[in-house]
């Protein structure tokens, strides 16, 4: 932990990163049957924190993040997100899931509601906001991600990008106070990928607590204030960006940095 | 630049504009040839259809029109050629109410036309008071049972007086009504993670599916009393009902379970991660969607099970079918057997017909854009 700490004092962001935690993972193992997906992971994450987490396919990212709003579940260990920890205690899980905001790689958007819809949605049945009220607060999400005018259309009548962005907002309404994101630009169109980033890169300088799945390295440089490289379910390797890539300790880190910066 | 059978003007790269299509590809003309005349075989055939097609379209005009009576009182009145439909017109009363006392026929007939209130906010989108209206939709079972079995200052009605056409649409629209929800639950139960519950669905699905719908009426008409207690007895016709209700709803619990495991997983996450209950998630996200999938399945179940409602003449309830038969074999209007069977066809047909209409109606105002 105190090493965590240190990487965020020496950490070149001018953002603020408070000490308090909002997610920790003890010991935290799982399995998909008999296969051992993640190894005794540990992780703090610090209110106000942007990390992103790399490493091949199959290495568990997305597992790890997934289990933190019980997407997934883990078999041993500890994950305590907001002060909650996660058991199958199904109120519990509730309480987190609204709290912590989720980006899928597919948007993951609802196809039979418009855009707006699928924005008031969780607010109106979850939250039990009125109705005008959410429509209110959807669309002050949806000009921060530049689609206003598209709110009454319906998703499969936009791009992958502007998907994407809708799911954001979606996520957004719910005032979460964490924020996953799930490889949110690897299935888009290059052009698409910098409107995502964009609206990732002012999120991040609003202060929101933010883990990132992604291989966008440039994304990490500009906003992050730790990466972590994962490998076979473990986490290998965890530094500020500067030192990450610069400097990388581990021979399996120097192999797959190479590998993913050499075109 | 090798293309040299082009001899139309070349424009500057980037700087094409569009050009109308070539003469003949659209419109009438393109259209006939397209569709009608498209190759030697193609042609062969429309040629061969349009000979079919006038050679039995005149004779069927014929006989069912054009040299056909309409109105009298006997068969004697039957001077024409053609059909005979004076026959339905005497009989027209009995083939709608079957034996329902004929002073009472405005009870049926305002039921019929309140079924059609009530239907409506639940069939068509953009209706004023909706929710009002939504709320007499679902007292409307209750007044339908009022007004046709009597009661409440009514005068009773005998089930077994039901009969004919109003009989089928009374227990195809039951069978109808009782079968969605209840297809919604089994299929939600043989989905669910609790082994019990999906057991009890698998078994109840797999078992009605696994005999025909004779035999459950046949039970429901012949096994039932013996368990029983002596001296209760269930009403046949409602018997019958809930024979009609449950065969339907296992079939239907299929269809709609093949349009639950057609929404992609990462609709269930998406809902999951938004904080959405269960019972939320399935109501709001995935039904929704899973519905729209397989309203032709849907649909076609309730055409299938609109015309099994024959099947309860079997246990001695004349509907439309059982009162046609009924009537075909009068000794004063024998050897009318076309034109009441042709009768009887020609209602089924319009009512299943409405409803695959409908069904596509339905499909195109749900269509969102993300069809793949």
């Amino acid at each position: 932990m105190t090493e965590a700490a240190q990487v965020q004092e020496s950490a070149g962001s001018q953002l603020a990163v408070s000490d308090e935690v909002a997610i920790q993972l003890i010991g935290m193992h799982k399995w998909y049957g008999t296969f051992h997906v993640l190894k005794d992971i540990n992780l703090t994450v610090y209110r106000g924190e942007r990390i992103v987490i790399c490493g091949p396919s199959g290495s568990g990212k997305s597992t790890m993040i997934r289990c933190i709003n019980r997407l997934e579940e883990h078999q041993q260990g500890q994950i305590i997100v907001d002060d909650i920890e996660l058991t199958g205690d199904l109120k519990k899980i509730d309480e987190i899931r609204r709290e912590v905001g989720m980006c899928f790689q597919h948007f993951n958007l609802f196809p039979h509601l418009t855009v707006l819809e699928n924005c008031t949605l969780a607010p109106i049945w979850v939250r039990k906001m009125p109705k005008a009220e959410a429509e209110e607060v959807a669309m002050n999400y949806l000009e921060k991600v530049k689609i206003p005018d598209q709110a009454l259309k319906f998703p499969g009548q936009l791009s992958g990008g502007q998907q994407q962005r809708v799911a954001i907002a979606r996520s957004l309404c719910m005032n979460p106070r964490i924020m996953l994101f799930d490889e949110p630009t690897s299935a888009l169109d290059p052009e698409m990928i910098a409107e995502v980033l964009d609206v990732m890169v002012s999120l991040a300088e609003s202060g929101m607590t933010m883990l990132c799945v992604t291989h966008e390295m440039g994304f990490a440089r500009k906003v992050a204030n730790r990466v972590i490289f994962m490998d076979g379910g473990e986490i290998i390797e965890q530094n500020e960006p500067e030192e990450f890539f610069n400097n990388p300790q581990s021979e399996r880190t120097k192999l797959f940095l190479s590998q993913i910066l050499a075109h | 630049m090798t293309d040299t059978a082009t001899s139309e003007k070349k424009y500057p790269a980037g700087q094409h504009p569009d050009l109308p299509p070539p003469p003949g590809t659209i419109g009438v003309v393109g259209w006939i040839r397209h569709r009608l005349f498209p190759s030697p075989l193609s042609s062969i055939l429309t040629i061969a259809a349009l000979i079919l097609l006038y050679l039995v379209i005149p004779p069927i005009l014929n006989w069912a029109i054009l040299d056909a009576n309409f109105v009298g009182t006997s068969r004697d009145d039957c001077t024409g050629g053609g059909a005979c439909w004076v026959f339905i017109y005497v009989r027209f009363n009995q083939l709608m109410f079957g034996f329902y006392p004929p002073e009472l026929y405005w009870r049926p007939i305002l039921t019929f036309v309140l079924m059609f209130v009530a239907l409506y906010p639940l069939l068509f989108d953009n209706v004023p008071y909706k929710r009002y209206w939504i709320y007499f939709s679902i007292l409307f079972p209750v007044i339908a049972y009022f007004l046709l079995m009597g009661g409440l200052g009514l005068e009773p009605v005998e089930s077994s007086q039901m009969g004919g056409f109003m009989l089928t649409v009374v227990i195809g629209m039951t069978g109808i009504v009782a079968s969605l929800p209840i297809g919604v639950v089994l299929a939600l139960g043989r989905r669910s993670q609790m082994p019990i519950v999906r057991m009890l669905c698998v078994c109840f699905i797999e078992f009605i599916r696994g005999v025909p719908l004779i035999t459950v009426l046949f039970m429901s008409s012949v096994m039932l009393p013996l368990f029983l207690p002596e001296g209760v007895s269930f009403d046949k016709l409602l018997r019958a009902l809930i024979g009609v209700a449950l065969f339907s709803s296992a079939y239907m619990a299929e269809v709609i379970r093949g349009g639950l495991q057609a929404i992609p997983k990462g609709q269930y996450e998406a809902a999951q991660a938004l904080g959405l209950s269960y019972w939320k998630m399935m109501g709001l996200i995935v039904l929704p969607q899973a519905m729209k999938i397989v309203i032709p399945g849907i649909v076609s179940n309730f055409i299938g099970l609109f015309k099994d409602t024959t099947l309860v003449s079997i246990i001695g309830l004349l509907d439309l079918l059982g009162m046609t038969k009924a009537s075909v074999s009068d000794s004063n209007w024998i050897g009318l057997a076309h034109e009441g069977y042709a009768f009887a066809a020609l209602v089924y047909f319009v009512c299943c017909f409405s409803m695959a209409r409908y069904s596509i109606y339905l499909e195109n105002r749900l269509h969102t854009g993300h069809k793949r």
